[in-house]
């Protein structure tokens, strides 16, 4: 057993680790932040996605131990600091963009990630991105429309009534 | 204009919050005090004899508790199946012992054949690689017609032959439709295959196992779409534990689409395992074991003939199928491709004449039940492709040639079984036109010839039947279990209400929808409602969430149980008020006297009922809370019009998705934002089956598309922006709240919408493909251009 350090959601954090276990079971076991999914054991389904040091990673594919001194960013550590939902969880609520809500956590860093990257990303830019996460549920429709929408950008509200 | 968040309005969903900031309590989620790890260890070859299993190695691995083999299972029972069919001869279907642990032979990649638990997943999964077992490898049968043969190898020794069932439907109908299909002016032929699909929602399946030795009580915590059910399987057939005794709990579920329906052997296992070992027991699937040991889908090879007459009327329809039951027969895996599917042959059509023929097939292959739609995706396909293939031949337009075929007149009573309340196909084709701009389609298709590539536009009209279902139907039709669906209304004392509901939510949003309802009835805000699923401790006996009954079924027993409590309620407000009874009348959270200004508020009466101090004792007793049960009368009949527009690349194949329409009649509406989310979701299963997810084994039984590697999932650049409407309305004739449930019409219309799109881009550009069979992927696309 090892010993890592790193920082989840701002605040430090250590605890013994076997080398072969995964930062996503770090996570999840150890810490008990059990936002972060794990969806397929071959790194395609991005129900994982966590930032490392502002980079969007599957938590899945990262050693714990290779996270030594990493600045760690989950789903738990996404709400506004009063605890109201910050802009992108407020738009995917707004425009249903989840449904049974296990892929969400992943949608939510990606989408995180994407618009750190582009503020404005076009509708193909933002399929594009999503590449590495897969919701069976919503058919990325009202996904797509809920990081467009938390981007500033117009879009068609939800549902005609 | 519909009442700010009461029915046919969308306030945002409660359930969204937890999910959104990682709170939600999936079954993973839950680690229990003292719990160990289970491993399974699989077959890895389709069909063998297993000759020994050596534990001692692996039982002295660290932290190895112990090693389960069939040996342990001799006292339970198999993992009971939900349905039994009649074949044509009368006889029932044959009916094999499906163990928990293998016994004596592995009949399929991924079936179970020990256990390891130990103190860590690690630990568990170590021990597992040092077991040592010895199989000999058998023939296998995979393909369907070849496990037919006469010297064919048995998947089940203990069975005359892998044919599970030869079902044919209507019998009666027989002769008449093979003559009217031998003295018709056309017949139109089509073979195609269903291709076999695996559900996939995105949170594997867990199993957390608990035994409390102080009151005899197990608990299994599940990803599970009906509790109940699993409850009364595993207690009653598998391990017998009288109810009374077991509590199924299914926390936050992450998706179903069917998979999580059925009873599986990781549940029993880790139940019984965790009374043995007298701690929590948990397993939780990876994804590589998801694709192997949940139940797949589809999996139907067909031939199907169209009989018209001069005038192009349907005259006769006959279906033969080839339906693969895997190597056990899974939960409701006889009743897909029988009930669930010779019943919609009829379509939205007067086809004086349907006979359907299924042959139900094991194979060494995983066991093949539900999957989102459930039969009626098969169904549809069959019939919306061969229309289509008609229209080509006949030389007329396939949308003239559905209308004038259409049923027009309801209630309408099928050949085969099903009576159709209500519907108006004309005018879900009339918005599909309009909203898909069906007009501006040569435009369209002009401009993408000038760019080299091949635009098609295909449609289909489908009809399901949802909101399963009456129960002395289904048990006639060989169901061993009643499909009603359950609700207590339990009102506290300060107002607030708490709805326990047997359906279950794994994404489709009940405890907001079900709480509008509530909300709407009574008149007080949706805050104050609570809704409850997934307990069998908390819900009453109920059975779940699939084919798209929640609303219709679900929601039906809750409406009956909140009518018995707003009635009990105005009894108490009569006599608060010294009125008559049927002078009360409830709207926006109080009890007025009709025609005066005496009033009191909902609060009021429900404090009175459980501080009975001024209360007629001597009429009611003290309390407000009332349970229903709801049976339907019948099967509900959503149905629409569905669009799709790609685009072909003519020098590689590869098709792409321009547009996607949806025109549903889904009865009344509770929510339209859950609603056209289910459509979206739907649309892009059924894209995904069409366009690329398959299902694949090797010869020899290997499954080869074992993991999202292999396994096309759609993504969300594979997918357009989807039209979707719910305008046209012809409510349900038989439910309280005129619903007909919307989760499954999108898998159900697309598929066919899709090839009929495909084969339309190919015909325009002179390549005369009668049929591709799903997926289109590129290189079966580009195969049949090349003729």
């Amino acid at each position: 057993m090892h010993k890592v350090s790193m920082t989840v959601n701002g605040r430090p954090v250590s605890g013994e680790v076997e080398g072969r276990t995964l930062l996503v079971d770090f996570l999840r076991v150890n810490l008990r932040l059990t936002g972060t999914h794990v969806g397929c054991d071959t790194s395609q389904c991005g129900a994982c996605t966590v930032h490392m040091d502002d980079q969007p990673v599957k938590a899945c594919s990262v050693l714990a131990l290779d996270a030594e001194g990493a600045d760690i960013a989950t789903i738990e550590g996404m709400a506004n600091a009063d605890g109201s939902l910050s802009t992108i969880q407020q738009a995917f609520q707004d425009y249903h963009g989840l449904q049974c809500g296990f892929c969400t956590p992943g949608m939510v860093m990606a989408a995180a990630a994407l618009l750190r990257e582009t503020p404005r990303p076009t509708e193909a830019e933002v399929r594009e991105y999503l590449d590495g996460n897969i919701c069976r549920c919503t058919g990325y429709h009202n996904i797509v429309k809920a990081i467009m929408a938390a981007s500033g950008q117009e879009v068609v509200p939800v549902a005609a009534e | 204009m519909p009442k700010d968040g009461g029915i046919g309005s969308s306030p945002k969903r409660r359930e969204d919050i937890r999910f959104l900031t990682g709170t939600g309590r999936y079954s993973d989620d839950i680690n229990l005090h003292g719990q160990a790890y289970a491993h399974f260890v699989r077959s890895d070859v389709a069909h063998g004899r297993i000759l020994s299993i050596g534990t001692e190695a692996a039982m002295a691995m660290p932290g190895v508790i112990r090693v389960f083999t069939a040996r342990d299972f001799e006292g339970a029972g198999g993992i009971p199946c939900g349905w039994q069919i009649t074949s044509r001869d009368g006889s029932v279907m044959q009916e094999p012992k499906h163990p928990i642990l293998a016994e004596g032979k592995v009949r399929h990649v991924g079936d179970p054949i020990a256990v390891v638990v130990a103190e860590t997943l690690a630990q568990a999964r170590d021990a597992g690689e040092a077991l040592e077992i010895e199989i000999e490898d058998l023939p296998a049968v995979i393909d369907m017609r070849s496990a037919l043969a006469e010297d064919a190898p048995l998947v089940h020794e203990d069975l005359s032959s892998n044919l599970c069932y030869d079902w044919g439907f209507v019998e009666e109908n027989r002769e008449a439709t093979d003559r009217a299909i031998r003295e018709a002016a056309h017949v139109t032929t089509l073979e195609l295959v269903n291709n076999r699909l695996v559900a996939n929602p995105m949170e594997p399946r867990v199993a957390v196992g608990d035994y409390a030795a102080h009151s005899d009580e197990s608990t299994l915590y599940t990803t599970s779409q009906n509790p109940h059910v699993i409850r009364l399987l595993m207690g009653a057939f598998v391990l017998n534990i009288p109810e009374h005794k077991l509590r199924v709990v299914a926390p936050d579920v992450g998706g179903g689409f069917g998979a999580k329906i059925f009873h599986y052997a990781e549940e029993a296992f880790c139940t019984f395992a965790a009374k043995a070992l007298r701690r929590p027991v948990k397993w939780t699937s990876s994804r590589s074991e998801a694709f192997m040991s949940d139940a797949h889908g589809r999996d139907h090879v067909t031939r199907i003939e169209l009989a018209l007459d001069a005038d192009n009327n349907f005259t006769a329809l006959r279906t033969e199928t080839l339906a693969n039951m895997g190597a056990y027969l899974s939960t409701f895996a006889p009743s897909i491709p029988t009930w669930l599917h010779g019943t919609l042959m009829a379509g939205n059509y007067r086809t004086p004449l349907v006979y359907v023929n299924v042959k139900a097939v094991f194979t060494n292959t995983v066991p093949v039940d539900a999957y989102r739609g459930a039969g009626r995706p098969e169904a549809t396909f069959q019939l919306e492709r061969v229309i289509d293939k008609a229209a080509r031949e006949l030389g007329v337009d396939p949308i003239a040639l559905r209308r004038q075929n259409f049923i027009t007149e309801f209630p309408y009573q099928t050949p085969v079984a099903v009576q159709y309340d209500t519907g108006d196909y004309h005018a879900t084709m009339d918005k599909l036109l309009e909203i898909s701009d069906h007009a501006g389609f040569e435009d369209r298709a002009a401009d993408s010839r000038a760019r080299g590539k091949l635009r098609g536009f295909g449609i289909s009209h489908y009809i399901e039947a949802c909101g399963i279902a009456p129960s002395n139907l289904v048990g006639q039709l060989g169901a061993r279990a009643g499909l009603y669906e359950s609700a207590t209304v339990r009102v506290n004392a300060t107002g607030g209400l708490v709805v326990m509901t047997g359906s279950h939510s794994h994404g489709q949003g009940h405890e907001t929808t079900f709480a509008q309802v509530i909300s709407d009835m009574i008149g007080i805000d949706a805050d104050m409602v609570e809704i409850v699923h997934g307990d069998t401790a908390r819900t009453p006996m109920g059975m779940g969430t699939y084919g798209s009954r929640s609303i219709a079924v679900g929601g039906s027993a809750m409406v009956r149980a909140a009518e018995k409590v707003i009635a009990k309620a105005k009894k108490i407000a009569a006599h608060l008020m010294e009125a008559a009874d049927s002078d009360i009348e409830l709207a926006d959270g109080r009890f007025t006297v009709a025609g005066t200004d005496k009033s009191v508020a909902w609060g009021d009466v429900t404090l009175a009922a459980y501080v009975p101090h001024n209360y007629p004792l001597e009429d009611i007793e003290p309390g407000l809370e009332e349970t229903a049960f709801y049976d339907p009368a019948n099967f509900t009949f959503p149905s629409g019009a569905y669009g799709c527009e790609v685009e072909l690349d003519p020098d590689t194949g590869e098709v792409t998705v321009l547009g996607f329409t949806a025109a549903d009649d889904f009865g009344n509406v509770i929510n339209p934002m859950i609603v056209e989310g289910q459509v979206h979701g739907g649309l892009a299963q059924g894209i995904g089956q069409a366009l690329m997810e398959n299902c694949a084994y090797d010869e020899n039984g290997q499954l080869i598309s074992a993991s999202y590697m292999d396994y096309a999932m759609p993504r969300a650049a594979d997918l357009p922006m989807f039209r979707v409407d719910h305008s046209c309305v012809t409510p349900c004739t038989h439910n309280p709240l005129g619903v007909k449930g919307c989760g499954e019409a999108g898998a159900i219309g697309s598929p066919p919408a899709l090839v009929n799109a495909v084969l339309d881009a190919l015909h325009r550009g002179g390549h005369r493909v009668d049929h591709i069979d799903m997926p289109l992927t590129p290189a079966r696309v580009w195969t049949a251009m090349q003729g």
